[in-house]
């Protein structure tokens, strides 16, 4: 191996570690705010990347109608636990909060697109159908189970999970899609070839944790996520709503999820199913970051991403054996640090 | 009910479930579904137990299948054994290999186990899927049936009985299991293993069993899987069916024994069911059929969080609990006779101390505990009280300093060994099993006085130990005075009671020296007496007690000799009545009114 090809593989695992980075703190909030493992991450990804390439050429992706009929869902869910006190105004927040985004990006779809429409417009778009299906599943799936155990809370993900699969399949089909790069500038730096679409993944993966970090250190909102993922009693105690920020967590992660679909989906051929490993992966990092810790979650991305691209080169048929495998001495050296912490929960 | 009615029901359950081939006219697509099913249910029953039960979750249950399946494919076709043969090796197989994975892995705690069966879960398929020895992608073909005398099984019908032996067997064996000595281990284990160790529970070596228990009846599943389909490839071992294997023992609840049987039969005659009705209601089956399945579980746990079982088992009276019946009386006496005598020095602590981090929680603290004496450890919060608790018992390695037990040095000794030096402790935040009976957590505190294992446990061969135990645990629980609520679940109590719960487990543990932390807390008055004359018998009886307690009426009235923290140090240390003029004690603790 020259250091062409150590590069070029560098190159190749960093732009993977910064996308599982993303996926990585999306699985921590939710984790963090929830306690559910957001098995369904992956779906955000393939839809988010399929609806991106899907509009790419010209057609309207049916996922707004998913998008839709979700919120419908969960509205009537709000509004069957408001009975008795339906009022105005009340009434009209509710639909408003879950009805807004979904349709009006169901409507600029239906205006909008078309082959010739701009790449950035499409990208929103496909993160505008996506999105809404957070705070929907949350509020139909996981609300209602608040109080039930991790178990409890995991395997109902894999339901949605298995639903939200079985949706992709029947939206977007079995044959596989590509999207245009956002970017197909190729910048030359010495040895090394950058393409223009690893620049635009490093830099919109800075501008989400930089936006992600502001929210979490400066807003209201960001501070009750906080507060609710150290201590959801005592959050509740002093005023934040726990469903508020679940909703809040799970919209966040579906809107992460989509937009690192459209990151990816010009350098991957994207299938209905392909978000699971991806997010698998996205979950390795999460974990090693002990679920709670963004720095630790971000840096072992990175990590999950060389090691992937470097055993592709050398033995591609056991990469996803490697990645996994490579994690347990990590695992175990971290578990043993715990052990003790653990007994006192 | 009585138990011999509940035995004579399983029974009948088992001839109707064994003999249902013999019934004519049952189509054959049915005992297909049932064999499905059985083998399914034998994964998920070791899912119970391990994830359930014992809440190390785990994705990668089908690895093991696959390692059951594999062994007899490649035996039977490659080597020629005939396939009878090759059930020890399956067994062994995937036992050996869930032993190695499970020496690694079980040890993981949190989170980090699932990650970690993922690792393997994924792992194996995509190793099998590799190599041209195990047929690659496409696998084993030509897997020669079970035969019976010279009848092959060959049809689904023919095997059935088979799968569901096996299956039965599964379910006994767990259920044997889970009623012993070692089920209660597995039980307080994962409420606390800092507890368990207090008792003399190996939290590892039981992970272990249950880790490699569960993946024989893995292997077992895969056995039979293999000589059921005679056809064999990675796809039916990969991560998606080990995830499946998990569902279903949620879904069919994971904490009852029949949970596993409900949640593979729920699981796969769903499926069945959408497969012949969506056919007729769309263009699109295979879509829709995954769509139905995921909303149709997720509405499912929302109506049953905790499976199945629990809503099907409300159907019938519930069981009395399976305790052997004991006239109640007062207690047997108790071997006390042998403390009587002069006082001896049971306990000695020589300059301990233990930082955490810069914080010196316990720094440079002797005193000494002798037979038939109750000495009070007091201070303010955060004076390192439970430190010093955790210390003596081994939960905590000391800094620096000695320990002494009865002429032992243990301060680098495990609690496990502690505890059967004859020490016994009671935990601040009480750490019980609280779905399990007052009887058969304090059962726990006697563990150290059993031997069986789950072996003889699963065999049913430690009945006579077991009976020994629980008596004993009922008598101390009637000495502490549960003797009412003894069959409730611990989780119904009242705080104070659940401390009582607590003392009573130290005691069945017969020990030399008791530490009590809080016991008082939460009691009423008259409990409280009751406590205070308990104490005094246990310290007639010869016993060394170390108290730590906030009501200062309490300690004051039951101690011999007091010991005061602050700051992790000791600022004094006298009679009752010294303490309680000490002005040292009245500043940093007591207070003027005292």
């Amino acid at each position: 191996m020259d250091l062409t090809i150590f590069l070029f593989l560098l190159q190749d695992g960093l732009t993977n570690g910064a996308i599982y980075a993303l996926l990585g703190l999306a699985l921590v909030l939710v984790f963090s705010v929830t306690r559910v493992i957001l098995i369904p991450q992956g779906e955000f990804v393939a839809f988010g990347g399929l609806a991106f390439a899907l509009l790419s050429t010209g057609k309207v992706p049916s996922l707004i109608y998913v998008s839709l009929g979700t919120s419908l869902a969960a509205l009537a869910l709000d509004l069957w636990h408001l009975r008795g006190s339906w009022q105005g105004a009340s009434l009209m927040r509710a639909v408003a909060w879950r009805m807004a985004l979904p349709v009006i990006t169901a409507l600029a779809t239906l205006a909008l697109a078309g082959p010739h429409t701009l790449l950035l417009i499409n990208a929103l778009l496909a993160l505008g159908m996506v999105a809404p299906l957070g705070p929907g599943i949350y509020r139909i799936a996981f609300e209602p189970l608040a109080e039930a155990s991790v178990l409890t809370l995991l395997i109902t993900a894999v339901g949605v999970h298995l639903a939200l699969e079985g949706l992709g399949l029947l939206i977007f089909g079995a044959e596989g899609f590509r999207a245009p790069p956002l970017s197909s500038a190729q910048i030359a730096a010495g040895p090394l070839t950058i393409s223009g679409q690893s620049v635009a993944i490093f830099a919109v993966t800075a501008l989400v944790m930089l936006a992600l970090w502001q929210v979490f250190s400066r807003t209201l909102t960001g501070k009750a996520l906080r507060a609710t993922a150290i201590n959801r009693t005592g959050a509740r105690l002093v005023g934040i709503s726990a469903t508020r920020a679940g909703a809040q967590a799970f919209g966040i992660a579906a809107a992460i999820g989509a937009l690192s679909g459209v990151l990816i989906a010009p350098v991957t051929t994207l299938y209905y199913d392909t978000g699971f490993i991806i997010g698998l992966k996205g979950f390795v990092a999460a974990i090693l970051g002990a679920l709670t810790s963004f720095p630790l979650t971000v840096l072992a991305a990175g990590a999950v991403g060389l090691a992937e691209s470097l055993t592709a080169f050398f033995a591609s048929d056991f990469k996803d054996i490697v990645v996994f495998s490579l994690i347990l001495p990590v695992l175990l050296l971290r578990s043993l640090r715990h052990a003790r912490a653990e007994d006192e929960e | 009910m009585t138990r011999l009615s509940n035995t004579t029901l399983a029974l009948t359950a088992a001839a109707v479930i064994l003999l249902a081939p013999l019934v004519p006219g049952v189509p054959a697509y049915l005992f297909d579904l049932f064999d499905n099913i059985g083998l399914a249910a034998l994964v998920a029953t070791g899912l119970v137990l391990l994830t359930g039960v014992g809440r190390l979750t785990s994705f990668g249950q089908a690895a093991f299948c696959g390692i059951g399946a594999y062994a007899t494919g490649l035996l039977t076709t490659k080597f020629g054994w005939s396939p009878w043969a090759t059930l020890p090796m399956a067994l062994v197989a995937s036992g050996l290999v869930s032993f190695v994975l499970g020496a690694f892995t079980a040890r993981l705690s949190g989170h980090f186990l699932p990650l970690g069966t993922i690792a393997w879960g994924l792992s194996l398929a995509l190793l099998l899927g590799s190599f041209a020895y195990t047929g690659a992608h496409s696998g084993i073909g030509a897997i020669p049936p079970l035969r019976i005398g010279t009848v092959a099984l060959l049809q689904p019908r023919q095997i059935y009985a088979v799968i569901w032996a096996c299956v039965l067997m599964a379910v006994g064996l767990c259920h044997n299991l889970l009623q012993s000595r070692f089920g209660r281990s597995v039980r307080l284990l994962r409420q606390s293993a800092m507890a368990a160790a207090a008792f003399g529970i190996h939290p590892a070596r039981v992970k272990l069993f249950i880790f490699v228990f569960a993946a024989m009846l893995a292997g077992l599943s895969g056995w039979l899987f293999a000589h059921d389909q005679r056809a064999i490839n990675p796809t039916s071992f990969g991560i998606d069916a080990g995830i499946r294997y998990l569902f279903m023992a949620v879904v069919g609840g994971g904490g009852y024994i029949w949970g596993g049987v409900a949640g593979a039969a729920f699981v796969l005659i769903l499926k069945d069911v959408l497969e012949q009705v969506l056919p007729l209601v769309s263009a699109n089956p295979t879509q829709i059929e995954e769509i139905c399945f995921g909303i149709i579980l997720v509405a499912l746990l929302q109506v049953a969080p905790d499976g199945l079982w629990p809503l099907l088992a409300r159907l019938r009276p519930a069981p009395a609990p399976e305790v052997p019946p004991l006239a109640p009386g007062p207690p047997p006496p108790l071997a006390a006779a042998t403390r009587s005598g002069a006082p001896v020095e049971m306990l000695r602590l020589v300059g301990l101390g233990r930082k955490f981090g810069g914080l010196s929680a316990v720094d440079n603290v002797d005193f000494a505990l002798r037979s038939g004496e109750i000495v009070g450890l007091i201070g303010p919060n955060g004076a390192g009280k439970s430190t010093t608790f955790n210390m003596i018992s081994g939960a905590l390695p000391p800094s620096s300093g000695e320990i002494w037990l009865k002429g032992q040095r243990i301060d680098r000794r495990k609690p496990q060994a502690i505890a059967g030096l004859g020490l016994a402790r009671t935990f601040q935040h009480v750490k019980l099993v609280p779905d399990m009976s007052v009887l058969e957590n304090v059962a726990l505190g006697g563990h150290l006085a059993g031997t069986a294992g789950p072996l003889h446990a699963m065999a049913r061969l430690e009945r006579r130990e077991e009976a020994a135990l629980l008596a004993e645990a009922r008598a101390q629980s009637l000495r502490v005075g549960l003797g009412g609520v003894i069959d409730k679940p611990v989780g119904t109590l009242a705080l104070g009671q659940q401390r009582l719960v607590e003392v009573a487990r130290a005691l069945c543990n017969n020990p030399d020296v008791l530490l009590l932390d809080e016991p008082a807390a939460g009691l009423r008055l008259f409990e409280k007496q009751a406590l205070a004359a308990l104490l005094r018998d246990l310290r007639a009886e010869g016993r060394a007690i170390l108290l730590v307690e906030h009501d200062m009426g309490f300690v004051m009235e039951l101690t011999d000799h007091i010991i005061v923290l602050e700051f992790g140090r000791k600022i004094a240390e006298g009679a009752p009545d010294v303490i309680r003029a000490s002005k040292d004690v009245i500043r940093a603790y007591l207070g003027a009114e005292a």
